[in-house]
């Protein structure tokens, strides 16, 4: 049987809070964690597969052109060697998120430096990494291939242009205006696990053990780019040491890897180096934005505009999306809204961790604080006065909205002074020392889910679906809305995760992962207590689990009568997604201090205070904050992509050169919850979360430096030569 | 010459083909893969060990210049039966998220503490001798040899502060 809900009207009734187990919501620790602790936890490269042999990927060393021949002989003449694969069905860049489709296949066309173009398979991996290095390649270069996003000719994202009003005449004539142009480089997921995949086959079926975020789309990806049909293909990912977009879309070497191992009749396990991670998969765009706000005296918003330049290589649809959120989180009747994107010839551009807000928020909220200084307005108070009734631009209602809470006991919690502000009134030693605060926003996605819930004849359940967990808390959000629903500790609920023959779930991006298979999961719930309810000679509403049994009667056990009942929840996004907007939103604040001589920003604390919805565990919610936290300060002080301008090649593309935040550079950081329930988000009331903690934050950052020295730093990061530079003397 | 190595109290013999990292000996030849690969440059932390008592990145080194000695890897600090007080703290403080850089982070918190028992100095030190203490600066500091891009740090010096707070009652 299967449970299914399409959402097309708000859900108030907040069924789950009329439970008995008092287990959803609680800092549950992780029930995956003592297997990621010692080490046991198998992630893509670890399965324990016999008769291996290694595969290793060879990436051109042109921008534009194609492979004219390669050296094979002088490669399988190594020793150990096995075969040197350049099949025309390998996968030249990754799959975009929810692509559903094989990506750019052909690695015989070069786009950009750094594109995979072969893979050799050898019996060790030195041994295949050695000949991969020596692997003689002749190319002929296609030469002229644009590099600069700023020396083209953009294309319009038609869907994202917004012109309303008269934004020009609103600048002109108001109060206060502010106009900036501000620049953010191009990030990198940098997951700490390097994409990785065994391949095997078993006839004219394969399993591949991977590094994916969303089984659900990369089986269909993935049979795509084999030509075979996806009965034939079986995905593994149990454990995803992280993803952050990096892993949406079936990525080179799970290609590769099944390729390499249907052509030497061997299992073959291909894993990217570091150094290929960089490379092969996805950037998020650099962005130059122009913010222009007009207010009248108070600092109440006339006049928005928001226009972003990002770019990618030719035939992607991905364009980071800059104004996602500008859309709907400030008012002012005059809009004007305007994304482009730059074809060129660097790596693949795609999703990192809360694409759009995470370059654009930062950018808005510098302009606000500009805005602020110049109305004389509190910034706190500046956000609240411009809070709208509805979406501004379609006339949408919000699902729910806890903008201004977030700010007020954010404000409150952090002890923001609300008094006058002016730079450079806090000096300690060499250090000059200030605050700074801006909103965080981040809309809310659900996508399709499924899963299969069986309650065994012992009163212990299983679960069972294609959903991944990258860390951000799957497995133990299951088993405490299993245990919810049906009376149950999370120890009696056994959380299969991460193998395509289960249900196909929502997979883990853009936040939908928990509101969407958690939903899933409830809706298997509610049709095994419509059957348990029966057993019981009660209704469903009115049967009251708890520990494992009827609250005052039977225990499941004995209710089941050695019975299986077993139920798969189908929820479906529905017509509520066109009638509402529906975004989480938060509030940040920062202490920094900022050296007088070098310009070195050191963040002393953060606070962050968010509103998404219900939280399904105190624990692992509040952990997806403080990471979204840490990557704001990365984005803030140190996270550049930077390309060699001859030849497009990423030039910091490993951990040394690239720098994300180490432990040192993350202080004390607080986070505030502030809990609600949202009717329109999930038939659980609940929101995305893991990206709302970088949606913003850079800009507190931004905004304290300005408060602590008095530059105005507009080019992200703000690294030490920026912030000399923007210092007054 | 000795030509064996000792991994969690077992003896092993040293790989014949000389390019063999100690990371890939572990993961690959001996299906030790709780150590894990990140960056494969010393950059990330990931594939921490500890080498007769000390913790190093086991990507930086080559197996064969191992001959004789003892290497403690996540897999010999504890078990999901028994969990080291560190691994058990992480699960406690939420230390993770995702998990591949915890092993790594485990193995270099239970060296990390030694040296502060052993009077090593760290840039967050207050002098250069005395008496060293666990505090969260010195943690912030001398963890910072291995990324977490989840963003644990703070649950990370939650858990480490934990254990080294028992260790004093103890």
């Amino acid at each position: 049987m299967t449970a299914h809900l399409k959402q097309d009207e708000p859900d108030t009734a907040n069924f789950l809070d009329t439970m008995k187990q008092g287990v959803l919501g609680k800092p549950v620790s992780r029930i995956e964690g003592l297997a990621k602790v010692t080490g046991t936890a198998p992630y893509a490269a670890e399965y324990p597969v016999e008769n291996l042999a290694e595969g290793v990927l060879v990436t051109a060393t042109i921008v534009r052109g194609e492979v004219v021949s390669i050296d094979k002989d002088a490669a399988l003449a190594m020793p150990g060697v096995l075969a040197v694969i350049d099949d025309k069905c390998l996968t030249t860049r990754a799959a975009q998120g929810t692509a559903n489709e094989a990506p750019q296949q052909n690695p015989r066309k070069v786009d950009y430096w750094g594109q995979p173009i072969a893979v050799i398979v050898a019996e060790s991996f030195e041994q295949a990494r050695d000949a991969a290095k020596h692997l003689s390649v002749e190319y002929r270069e296609e030469e002229g291939a644009p590099l600069d996003p700023s020396a083209v000719e953009p294309e319009e994202q038609e869907d994202e242009t917004v012109d309303q009003g008269d934004l020009a005449h609103a600048m002109a004539r108001a109060d206060h205006a502010a106009d900036l142009e501000i620049s953010t480089e191009g990030h990198a997921s940098a997951a700490m696990e390097p994409h990785a995949a065994i391949a095997e086959w078993d006839g004219d079926k394969v399993t591949v053990y991977a590094s994916l975020q969303m089984l659900n789309y990369n089986i269909t990806e993935l049979a795509d780019s084999l030509g075979v049909d996806e009965d034939r293909v079986r995905l593994v990912s149990r454990y995803v040491g992280g993803g952050f977009g990096s892993k949406l879309g079936v990525s080179e070497e799970v290609v590769a890897a099944a390729i390499a191992a249907r052509a030497v009749g061997r299992p073959v396990r291909v894993v990217m180096s570091r150094q290929q991670v960089f490379q092969c998969v996805m950037r998020r765009s650099e962005t130059k934005q122009r913010l222009r706000l007009a207010s009248d005296g108070e600092g109440r918003l006339d006049g928005f505009g928001h226009e972003a330049l990002v770019s990618n290589l030719p035939e992607e649809d991905f364009a980071e999306p800059v104004l996602q959120s500008s859309h709907f989180l400030y008012g002012g009747k005059n809009r004007a809204l305007k994304l482009e994107v730059a074809r060129i010839h660097r790596m693949t551009a795609g999703s990192v961790r809360a694409p759009g807000e995470a370059v654009g928020m930062p950018a808005l909220e510098v302009a606000m604080d500009v805005l602020a200084e110049k109305t004389g307005v509190d910034p706190v108070e500046l956000r609240i006065r411009n809070i709208p009734d509805c979406n501004p631009e379609e006339d949408l209602p919000f699902s729910s909205h806890k903008l201004a809470e977030c700010l007020q006991q954010g404000a409150e919690k952090f002890g923001w002074d609300a008094g006058a502000r002016k730079p450079r009134q806090t000096r300690d030693g060499e250090w000059w020392v200030g605050t700074g605060m801006a909103s965080a926003a981040r809309v809310h996605n659900v996508g399709e889910a499924r899963a299969r819930v069986t309650l065994r004849p012992d009163g212990t359940a299983e679960v069972r679906t294609d959903m991944t967990d990258i860390g951000t808390g799957t497995y133990t959000i299951v088993a405490q809305m299993v245990g919810e629903m049906l009376g149950l500790g999370v120890d009696d609920v056994l959380v299969q995760l991460g193998d395509t023959d289960f249900p196909r779930g929502s997979g883990s991006g853009g936040s939908w992962g928990g509101a969407s298979i958690g939903s899933a999961v409830y809706l298997a719930c509610r049709a095994l207590r419509e059957k348990l309810a029966k057993k019981a000679g009660t209704e469903e509403s009115d049967l009251a689990l708890r520990n494992g049994a009827v609250e005052g009667g039977k225990s499941l056990a004995d209710l089941l009568d050695g019975q299986e009942l077993s139920e798969e929840g189908h929820y479906e996004p529905g017509e509520i997604a066109d009638t509402h907007t529906a975004s989480g939103f938060g509030a940040f604040f920062a202490q920094v201090r900022v050296n007088r001589f070098t310009g070195e920003t050191r963040v002393d604390r953060m606070l962050g205070a968010f509103g998404f919805g219900r939280v399904l565990n105190a624990k692992t919610a509040r952990s997806q904050c403080l990471g979204g936290i840490t990557w704001s300060i990365g984005a803030a002080l140190t996270e550049a992509l930077h390309f060699d301008p001859r030849d497009g090649h990423l030039v910091n593309c490993d951990l040394a050169e690239y720098h994300v935040p180490v432990n040192r550079d993350v202080p004390e950081v607080e986070v505030l919850m502030v809990e609600e329930r949202d009717p329109v988000a999930s038939p659980i009331q609940a929101k995305g979360i893991g990206e709302l903690g970088m949606c913003g934050g850079a800009g507190a950052i931004a905004n304290a430096i300005y408060n602590a020295c008095g530059a105005r730093v507009l080019d992200f990061p703000m690294t030490p030569d920026r912030v000399l530079a923007a210092m007054p003397d | 010459m000795p030509d064996t190595i000792t991994i969690n109290g077992t003896d092993h013999t040293l790989p014949s083909d000389p390019r063999v990292s100690l990371l890939d000996f572990l993961r690959h030849d001996l299906g030790l893969s709780g150590t894990k690969k990140g960056c494969d440059h010393g950059q990330c932390g990931a594939c921490t060990v500890i080498v007769n008592g000390m913790r190093i990145n086991s990507c930086l080194t080559l197996a064969a210049l191992h001959d004789g000695d003892d290497v403690t890897t996540i897999e010999g600090l504890g078990t999901p039966e028994n969990p080291s007080a560190l691994q058990a703290a992480f699960v406690e403080h939420d230390g993770y998220q995702c998990g591949y850089c915890t092993p790594g982070q485990i193995c270099s918190a239970t060296a990390m503490l030694d040296e502060i028992k052993a009077g090593f100095a760290s840039d967050a030190s207050e002098s250069l001798d005395g008496e060293m203490e666990a505090s969260a600066d010195e943690i912030r500091e001398r963890m910072s040899g291995n990324l977490c891009r989840c963003g644990a740090y703070a649950n990370i010096v939650a858990a480490i502060r934990d254990v080294a707070s028992q260790g004093e009652t103890a």
